[in-house]
């Protein structure tokens, strides 16, 4: 019970206790520090934020060299399935990544690798240049040579997700990005040829702010998806939506790397005899 | 001495210094105490919980009596307007009825209540009877303020129940009417069991239970005004509905609008019990909308693009919804009249979500992010806001992720989640945001929704 009471009389005057104690405890010499902290503790409780950590270097004067990380997940698959590259340079003026062109400096790319690859990442900057690289072992699938013309050595669900890939969103954003339109075109020319096939489009979000809203969020982002797929001449009635909010993330560290794989439309085949 | 001279000037800094800091936010606090009727320091009531007298043979009368008289002082510790006397500085005598207490012992260093709760307890055959008495330890010769008998089965759980009873007494006669939350329960998401579905606990944390299991996961527990239905949102394979569970029939019963195209989330009960608003996508964008508690009368009160999501009335007049919508991008808070006119924006940036009414129609809480963006930790708290000022306190701070924030029906105190490292609890705390206290422990606790009584 005591604690009970002492716990709530420091609760009731945290700031007052806390000042109380701190003045007779300076020193002179540390009290030209106390100033400048007090200070700038003051202006920091005014806007209610938190004190960014002081950095007490130098600025340098040459150009850092630009960092690059670079990762494929999962790192192994079978032939006909996606792999997420995402990548994070910082310092970089300009990045390419071998095989797919130049690339923002940060982002995530779906991609279906047909045998086993190693993914090479430039970054370029004033202070020079850092290479990053992934490597992919694509595992051939069913025993057959990977040939991904041929319906015969893939399963549909495999075929299903080389032709018809999760799309990928900004932080707060359900707009399609330009370059998701060429694999939304894709897979509307997909369900075009398969027309027995019908879809449920999953909205994800990453995992920070409230459950609701980010249930109303993955829901325009599968919407958005459904959208673009109907305009391409597919059939309402062949896609369901069904939001996951952030109930069923791929990825669960909170980096935002990670955080880009939860932001997806994604797809997969409605075995559902539903609407 | 020339140092010294600067020392002092210093000195004189600093001591400015602290006072903007201690000015600041106790000004700002204010509005708070006043409008949840939360008294600080002094103003607090200094009242003494005797331990109750055990009456009888009984071997089941000590064991409901340490339940009693642990639940009552805490019931009263917590109520926020009590400064209670610790039991160590209170007169060794445990008084069983008016008779028997010296209240000028009481009034009297060190205890120095103001008022003594006292009374005896008995149990006999199963049965459990408390008397219990409020007295004005300043006023000796007055009659009791509170004179009540309580009954229950001898239990744990009514022993407890009885206390309760008790407290909620107590705080109504000594808190300006405003009854107590003792008897108050808390509805919550918790995935435990495997996956999330509905459970709740008495507002203590105590009796903590599964009550409602439904499709894949639920979420968004709201419990009607009359402790009768609950609304949740359930994930099925046909998608997002809001299911309605009867405790008075023991089974879900139909609400059509809840099960209609889209995904259907967050409902909300007006205060009268005769009202649901809920976020809908039908339309293929979530909107609010609203209809009867027997589905009639469906309205759709939003209309933008973008999410529009957890709503909630306001308790007091049931004229005005406030909810959450990303039509300008970044979620922020709203506030609208039931008819989906006078929209106002409450919040001026940031991630501002799951708002909740206070009973007394004074404040909204909310969780925010003031610097939400890319790359940015995603640290969220919960704030109080008066909406006629549109003034702000900031609740938490630097303390996990915090959502969720609801009012128990005093509006004194909040519930609210609170994630640390991956770990989510529910905890409550006061409308100031002192007395922080944890209710649950297995880290997969969400969502928690505080009863109307």
């Amino acid at each position: 019970m005591n604690m009970h009471q002492n716990l709530r009389q420091m609760a009731t005057h945290p700031t007052k206790s806390i000042s109380k104690r701190s003045i007779p405890l300076i020193t002179r010499k540390t009290f030209a520090l106390s100033l400048v902290l007090i200070a700038s503790l003051a202006v920091v409780s005014g806007c209610k934020k938190k004190p960014a950590p002081q950095t007490a270097t130098a600025p340098v004067a040459t150009a850092p060299s630009p960092v690059a990380q670079l990762t494929a997940t999962p790192s192994t698959i079978t032939a006909g399935d996606q792999v997420v590259l995402s990548w994070k340079t910082t310092d970089a003026t300009s990045v390419s990544i071998d095989g797919i062109g130049t690339v923002p400096s940060s982002g995530v790319k779906t991609v279906t690798p047909t045998m086993t690859t190693t993914y090479h990442l430039t970054a370029r900057g004033e202070g020079g240049s850092t290479d990053a690289t992934a490597t992919v072992t694509v595992n051939p699938a069913q025993a057959a040579v990977a040939v991904p013309e041929n319906n015969q050595t893939m399963t549909a669900e495999q075929m299903f997700k080389a032709n018809v890939q999760d799309i990928f969103f900004d932080y707060d954003s359900y707009d399609v990005r330009t370059s998701d339109n060429s694999v939304l075109s894709k897979a509307a020319a997909y369900l075009a040829a398969h027309p027995e096939i019908k879809v449920v489009i999953g909205g994800y979000c990453d995992d920070r702010g409230s459950n609701e809203y980010n249930l109303a969020l993955g829901e325009n982002r599968a919407n958005a998806a459904k959208k673009m797929l109907v305009q391409d001449g597919v059939a309402p009635n062949r896609l369901r939506v069904v939001s996951y909010g952030k109930e069923r993330p791929f990825c669960t560290e909170e980096t935002e790397s990670c955080w880009q794989q939860n932001r997806r439309a994604g797809f997969s085949m409605d075995s559902s005899s539903g609407n | 001495m020339i140092f010294d001279f600067r020392f002092l000037r210093r000195l004189a800094w600093v001591g400015a210094a602290c006072c903007a800091l201690m000015a600041l936010p106790v000004q700002a606090q204010d509005w708070v105490h006043i409008g949840s009727n939360i008294p600080v320091g002094t103003q607090r009531i200094r009242l003494a919980a005797a331990d109750m007298k055990p009456v009888g043979n009984d071997p089941q009368t000590p064991v409901m009596k340490a339940t009693f008289d642990t639940t009552l002082f805490h019931d009263l510790a917590n109520a926020g307007i009590f400064e209670m006397v610790s039991k160590s500085m209170a007169p060794t005598a445990m008084p069983g009825s008016p008779q028997e207490i010296n209240l000028a012992q009481w009034a009297a260093a060190p205890a120095n209540a103001a008022f003594v709760a006292y009374g005896a307890l008995s149990s006999t055959g199963g049965h459990l009877v408390v008397y219990g008495w409020l007295q004005d330890d300043r006023n000796a010769g007055t009659p009791p303020i509170l004179t009540k008998q309580y009954s229950g089965d001898a239990n744990d759980d009514q022993a407890r129940t009885l206390a309760h009873q008790f407290a909620d007494d107590i705080i109504a006669a000594l808190g300006g009417g405003v009854r107590g939350i003792a008897e108050t329960k808390i509805y919550f998401v918790s995935a435990r069991g495997g996956s999330k579905q509905i459970w709740a606990m008495d507002y203590d944390g105590e009796n903590q239970h599964q009550v409602a299991r439904a499709g894949i996961l639920s979420l968004s527990p709201r419990i009607s005004p009359d402790n009768s239905r609950l609304a949740f949102a359930s994930l099925s394979n046909s998608g997002w509905a809001i299911r309605m569970y009867s405790f008075d029939l023991g089974r879900f019963v139909a609400f059509p609008p809840g099960t209609q195209g889209g995904s259907n989330l967050s409902p909300a009960w007006s205060a009268d019990g005769n009202h649901i608003a809920f976020s809908s996508s039908r339309s293929g964008d979530p909107e609010i909308w609203t209809c009867d508690t027997n589905g009639g009368n469906l309205k759709r009160l939003t209309a933008f693009r973008g999410p529009d999501v957890s709503p909630v009335w306001n308790p007091r007049t049931g004229a005005q919804i406030a909810w959450v919508s990303g039509r300008t991008g970044l979620p922020q808070i709203y506030i609208m009249d039931t008819d989906g006119g006078n929209v106002q924006r409450m919040t001026d940036g940031g991630y501002a979500i799951s708002p909740s009414w206070s009973p007394n129609g004074q404040f909204l809480a909310f969780s925010w992010n003031r610097k939400y963006g890319p790359g940015a930790p995603g640290g969220q708290d919960i704030y109080v806001m008066d909406i006629a000022s549109l003034r702000w306190l900031q609740l938490t701070h630097d303390s996990g992720s915090n959502d969720f924030p609801s009012w128990s029906p005093d509006s004194r105190h909040l519930v609210f989640e609170r994630s640390i490292n991956g770990h989510t609890s529910i905890w409550t705390m006061l409308a100031d945001g002192t007395e922080q206290q944890q209710l649950t422990r297995t880290g997969k606790d969400f969502m928690p929704n505080w009863s109307w009584k």
